[in-house]
Order: structure tokens, then C-alpha cells, then sequence
């Protein structure tokens, strides 16, 4: 029976190419729009959590003024460093940051590049990670030793790709640098810089040999990791009281002064993401139920026919619970095409527009389920009812149907 | 002629409607039917006539009194047991043919086939032969669209006798039809009845139409009031 019911289904389906062809893609529209949608979005999210993960975990980071200028707020000293080491809670490690922009020569090439000045602790909390040679140690930093480490981008200038630069001498304004390490590449950043190209040096040779401000406030920035679970915001609150009452800064004065979370940053932008997500899958949730109309308005309007078609069936001996099957076939065999082919051109769409936003491609089991569910019960429910209807008339009844 | 009857009507009645918008389409016919009987049904419009096809063709139902189709008590039948009665022993003729659109004419003549579980060689051999004895062996892969008022019905009887029935019930099987045809359909009926056995109950209003028949009732009111017997 169940054969049969499929037979007489498909030649249905295949009488009537331009209904099927229409409930389908009401369905495929409405499935392809919200799994691309949902799809993408989750992607969006993934990629900037990752983003800010690639800055380090739990990172904080201590800079002088508000918000990400300076206006010429005072910088900070190493003993600002040393006092929020000794007397904040929740600290894994921290690092003083010195920055300066400076062209990098090595033989006929040159680069105009970052060179970082900091501490070994620099490499764990900002997560990085050493391909190799080795980064310098604290004696390094004590002495100001010329040395550094390189980026990928850095290398692939001045040395050439897949050459060796370590025990290399590479030259920054007056001063002579050793190349003692090359850190493994982590691509863009959150703001879309490049990551890899950056010198790192003991912070001290930063300030002796190429700033020139030794001793004092010449402390630009203090990168802070927090001990895993601690709460990033009591270490923000340890750090401001500290530095308000190191600064002199008095009640009524605003600090001079911010500490950026990054964890509160992800939060901020990935909830951003979510209600984007959110939107656009209401948008593609509005495109389903269009279709789900569309599918509906096709079945409704073949009732006339499809009655008689009933009555036919009737008449030379079908079964009503035999024409119900083969139109319960029909339906299904119609939304679950519609809804495959949705997805499959869900997921086309989203190779492609994953390029565009420059966004992963993050399968998701639940969304697909859920459109899929609700075109195929759109589908089936309209395809069924009215011929359940039909189904239940006197065979005579069905016939004279106009 | 055998001595049990085809179909037996007693008191059988019919009525649309209820309270005082109730409208009595038979009012209590009598009625018995033999093997091998070509019945024409006449009557004018409004008198019950088709109503009373419809109700030995187990399409419709009736209100009160019995029905005997092969001494099956069809009035206690629910509708998939008649369901099964029209699958196993009737086959109808239409007016409007009641073909379906856009499907080839063996595939037509094939659907009560398709619910009897036959095979597919079964089922192209036997639509073959039953299009060839209409007449129509080069008409297979023809859609009603493709085909003549004519040659719809034709198929149309085709698909009707294809399951080799009992009874063949013809309601205005020529109302559509012109002259020429219609005497080439009627041909068609009173061979299948003479040369098959099939027993054919007929409604027609037209009486060079009843001619082909060898027996005739005449309906009014919703009762039979003339028999020319069998």
C-alpha cells in the first residue's frame, strides 16, 4: 500500500511540475534564508570571540588618559608595574609595554615596523608563541640587551620567506639588534592589523638605545593577565584605586587613566553579534513564513481540482485512508526535497558569503532541524488537511465539487 | 436468468437536507436488478434518477430502507467496504468523463489497477487491451486535453472495464456527446453487454439513447413509475 501510495504520489507530483515546482521553492527560499542567515551570524560571533581570544585570555591592559587616546595624560613608571604586582589581587602576570615606530634594516631591505619593548611575561599573556629560537629572559631585560624577536611578516621582509633569521643582525636607528626568536604567525587581529609584524625587545632597550627617555614615565602601557575564573572587573577596581592614589588623582578628578577589558569587550561585541543574529534570522524567519503562505496559497487553490481528483480516486475504489497516504506522500516527498535543496543552497550560499564578511562557516544542527521542521510541517499540513477533507466526502460529493 | 437477484432495493429512500428544507430525492423504490441486464433509467430532471445510480453504484448512501448488491447488505457497509465493493465489481461511466488532467490515457485506464495491486506488466497489458477494445490501441500516451469528447469517453470506458466488473452504472454516458458518437458509445455499451456479460445500468434522458437498453424504468418523484421489466 505504502508502495503504491508512493508511486501515484510521484506521478502526481510529475502531473502537476509547476505546483510541485512552486511548493518546493517556498520551501527552499524560506529554508536557505534562515540557515544562511543564522549560519553566518554564529559565524560572525565565532570569528570575533576568536579575535579577542588571539589578544590573550583574560587580558587587561592599563594605558594612560580615556578611552584609547592620550591626551596627554603622564605615563606610567616601572614602579607603578611593580606596586600593582605586590598589592592587586587575581594577578597571573604582567608586563610593562613601551612602543615606538621605527624602519628595521637588514642588508638592502628595510621595514617600517612596531618595535615592542616589554618583559618575558609579555609572550604568555599576549599568547604568543615562539616557532622558533627563544625569547629573552629577565637578565636580558636587566642588562638592555640588544636582542629580539620577529614576526613572520618580519621575516618574510627583511629575510625572505622560509629563511633563518636567528643570530641576525638586523638594524634599528642607531642600534643593533639580534634576532634570538621568530614567533609563530597569528594573522589578523580583531581590528584587522597584522599581527606578525612587530620586533620585540626588552622593554629597557626600547627606552636606553632607542627612545631615549630612560628612567621616569616612559611606561606606555601595562599588560595584565588575571588568574583564570578571577573577575576582570576587581582587578579593574584594584588597578583604579591603585593608580588613582599613585597619580594623585583627587574624588572629584576623573582618572587620568583606563583599563581596558578585553573579556568585557568580547562580551559587548559578541552580545552586538547575537542581536544581529537575531535580527537577521527574524528577517529569514519572516521569508519562511512567506513561503509557508506561498505553499499554503498553491495547495489551497488546487483543492478544486485535487477534490475531484478525489472523487475520481473514490469512484474506482480507492480508499479514503489510500488517498490520504498518497497525498500525505506528496506532501512530505515535496517538503523534504524543498527542504534539502533549502539547505544544500543555504550552504552554497554560505561558502561564498562566508568569504565576503570574512566570517568561519560553523554548521549547526539545531537551525537546519528547526527550519526544516517548520517548512515540511507547512508543507505537509497544507497538503494534507484539505485532502483530508475531500477524503471524508461521499465519493459523489467530491465529484460534483466546482 | 438467475433466480438471485444482482441487486435488490426495497423501500430505499433518499432525502437531502433536514426540517423543512429537507428535500425527499427517492421516496421508497423498489427494485430488482438481474445479471446480464442492460437497464436504461429515464426520467426527467429533478426526478431522483441519478440519485438512485449514485445509490447502486455505492457513491452515495441512502437514508432508509435496504440495498442487496450481491446479497451484501450495502446500507450497513461503511465507506471503505463500499470503497471495496466499486473496486472489486463496478466500474463507472460519467458525463464529464472524470478522466485526469494531464495524465496519458493508459495511465488513466490503469489507476483501478494501481489499487487492486497489480503488477506493472499486469497493469500496462491489461490498460492495452482494454484501450484496444475501445477502440483506441494508438491513443496510449494521449492526454484528455489531446483527445475528442469522443475518444475521452471512450477511454473512460476503458478505464471502467479494464478491472473486468460485475456492473458497469453509465450516468449520461453520451450528454456530452454529438449524434454520430454517441450511437458509436452506445455501440460500445451494448457489445460489452451482450459479448462480455457485463450488466449495464444506465441513466439517460434521451430515448434513442434508451433504444440500446432492454429494459427501461422511468422515474418521477422520487419513485418508479414505469417498468418495461426484464
Amino acid at each position: 500500500m505504502l508502495f503504491n501510495a508512493l508511486l501515484i504520489a510521484l506521478r502526481e507530483i510529475r502531473r502537476n511540475l509547476t505546483r510541485s515546482f512552486l511548493t518546493v521553492i517556498g520551501i527552499v527560499i524560506g529554508v536557505a534564508a534562515v540557515v544562511t542567515m543564522v549560519t553566518l551570524g554564529r559565524g560572525a560571533t565565532q570569528e570575533i570571540k576568536q579575535q579577542i581570544s588571539k589578544m590573550g585570555s583574560n587580558l587587561l591592559i592599563l594605558r594612560p588618559g580615556q578611552g584609547w587616546w592620550n591626551w596627554g595624560a603622564p605615563q606610567f613608571t616601572i614602579d607603578d608595574v611593580e606596586a600593582i604586582r605586590d598589592q592587586v589581587p587575581g594577578i597571573r602576570k604582567l608586563a610593562p609595554f613601551v612602543q615606538t615606530n621605527a624602519s628595521a634594516v637588514y642588508q638592502e631591505n628595510d621595514r617600517n615596523t612596531d618595535i615592542r619593548g616589554t618583559t618575558p611575561d609579555y609572550f604568555d599573556i599576549g599568547n604568543w608563541q615562539i616557532a622558533s629560537g627563544r625569547i629573552f629572559t629577565e637578565d636580558e631585560v636587566s642588562e638592555a640587551a640588544p636582542v629580539c624577536v620577529i614576526g613572520e611578516t618580519i621575516r618574510k621582509e627583511l629575510f625572505g620567506e622560509g629563511v633563518d633569521p636567528l643570530g641576525s643582525k638586523i638594524r634599528v636607528k642607531s642600534m643593533t639588534l639580534e634576532v634570538i626568536g621568530l614567533t609563530t604567525i597569528k594573522g589578523q587581529g580583531g581590528f584587522g592589523e597584522d599581527m606578525d609584524d612587530d620586533i620585540t625587545t626588552p622593554y629597557t632597550t626600547v627606552l636606553r638605545r632607542l627612545t631615549g627617555r630612560g628612567g621616569g614615565r616612559n611606561i606606555s602601557q601595562v599588560m595584565i593577565s588575571g588568574k583564570d575564573g578571577y573577575p576582570g572587573a576587581h582587578i579593574v577596581a584594584d588597578v583604579s584605586s591603585l593608580m588613582r592614589e599613585r597619580r594623585k588623582v583627587s574624588h572629584n578628578e576623573q582618572d587620568n587613566f583606563n583599563v581596558f577589558d578585553s573579556l568585557q569587550l568580547a562580551d559587548v561585541i559578541s552580545s552586538s553579534t547575537k542581536v544581529m543574529t537575531s535580527l537577521l534570522g527574524a528577517v529569514a524567519g519572516v521569508s519562511l513564513l512567506v513561503g509557508g503562505i506561498g505553499i499554503m496559497n498553491i495547495m489551497l487553490v488546487s483543492v478544486t481540482e485535487r477534490t475531484r481528483e478525489i472523487g475520481i480516486r473514490l469512484a474506482i475504489g480507492a480508499r479514503a485512508r489510500e488517498v490520504l497516504l498518497q497525498f500525505l506522500v506528496e506532501a512530505v516527498t515535496l517538503s523534504c526535497v524543498g527542504g534539502i535543496t533549502g539547505i544544500i543552497l543555504a550552504y552554497a550560499l554560505c561558502d561564498i558569503l562566508a568569504d565576503v564578511v570574512g566570517a568561519p562557516f560553523i554548521f549547526d544542527p539545531g537551525i537546519n532541524m528547526i527550519a526544516f521542521v517548520f517548512s515540511a510541517a507547512i508543507g505537509i499540513l497544507f497538503g494534507f488537511m484539505p485532502a483530508r477533507r475531500a477524503a471524508s466526502l461521499d465519493p459523489i460529493e467530491a465529484l460534483r465539487h466546482e | 436468468m438467475n433466480a438471485e437477484p444482482l441487486i435488490e432495493l426495497r423501500g430505499l429512500t433518499k432525502t437531502y437536507g433536514t426540517g423543512d428544507a429537507a428535500f425527499k430525492a427517492l421516496s421508497g423504490v423498489d427494485l430488482d436488478i438481474h445479471r446480464g441486464e442492460f437497464l436504461a433509467v429515464m426520467g426527467p430532471s429533478g426526478s431522483g434518477k441519478s440519485t438512485l445510480m449514485n445509490i447502486l453504484g455505492c457513491l452515495d448512501s441512502p437514508t432508509s430502507g435496504s440495498y442487496r448488491f450481491k446479497n451484501i447488505e450495502v446500507q450497513t457497509l461503511n465507506q471503505d467496504q463500499r470503497s471495496l465493493i466499486r473496486r472489486h465489481a463496478l466500474g463507472f461511466i460519467f458525463q464529464g468523463f472524470n478522466l485526469l488532467a494531464r495524465t496519458s490515457a493508459l495511465e488513466n485506464v490503469e489507476l483501478p489497477l494501481l489499487y487492486r495491486g497489480y503488477s506493472r506488466k499486469q497493469r500496462h497489458d491489461l490498460a492495452r487491451q482494454a484501450l484496444a477494445s475501445v477502440g483506441l490501441p494508438d491513443k496510449q500516451r494521449n492526454t484528455p486535453a489531446e483527445l475528442s469528447g469522443g475518444q475521452q469517453q471512450r477511454v473512460a470506458i476503458a478505464r471502467a472495464i479494464v478491472t473486468s466488473p460485475d456492473t458497469l452504472f453509465a450516468d449520461e454516458p453520451t450528454g456530452n456527446l454529438d449524434s454520430k458518437t454517441t450511437h458509436e458509445i452506445m455501440e460500445l455499451l451494448r457489445h460489452l453487454n451482450t459479448d462480455r456479460g457485463i450488466s449495464i445500468i444506465m441513466v439517460t434522458h434521451e430515448k434513442d439513447v434508451a433504444v440500446y437498453a432492454k429494459r427501461h424504468i422511468h422515474v418521477l418523484d422520487g419513485l418508479i413509475d414505469q417498468d418495461s421489466g426484464s
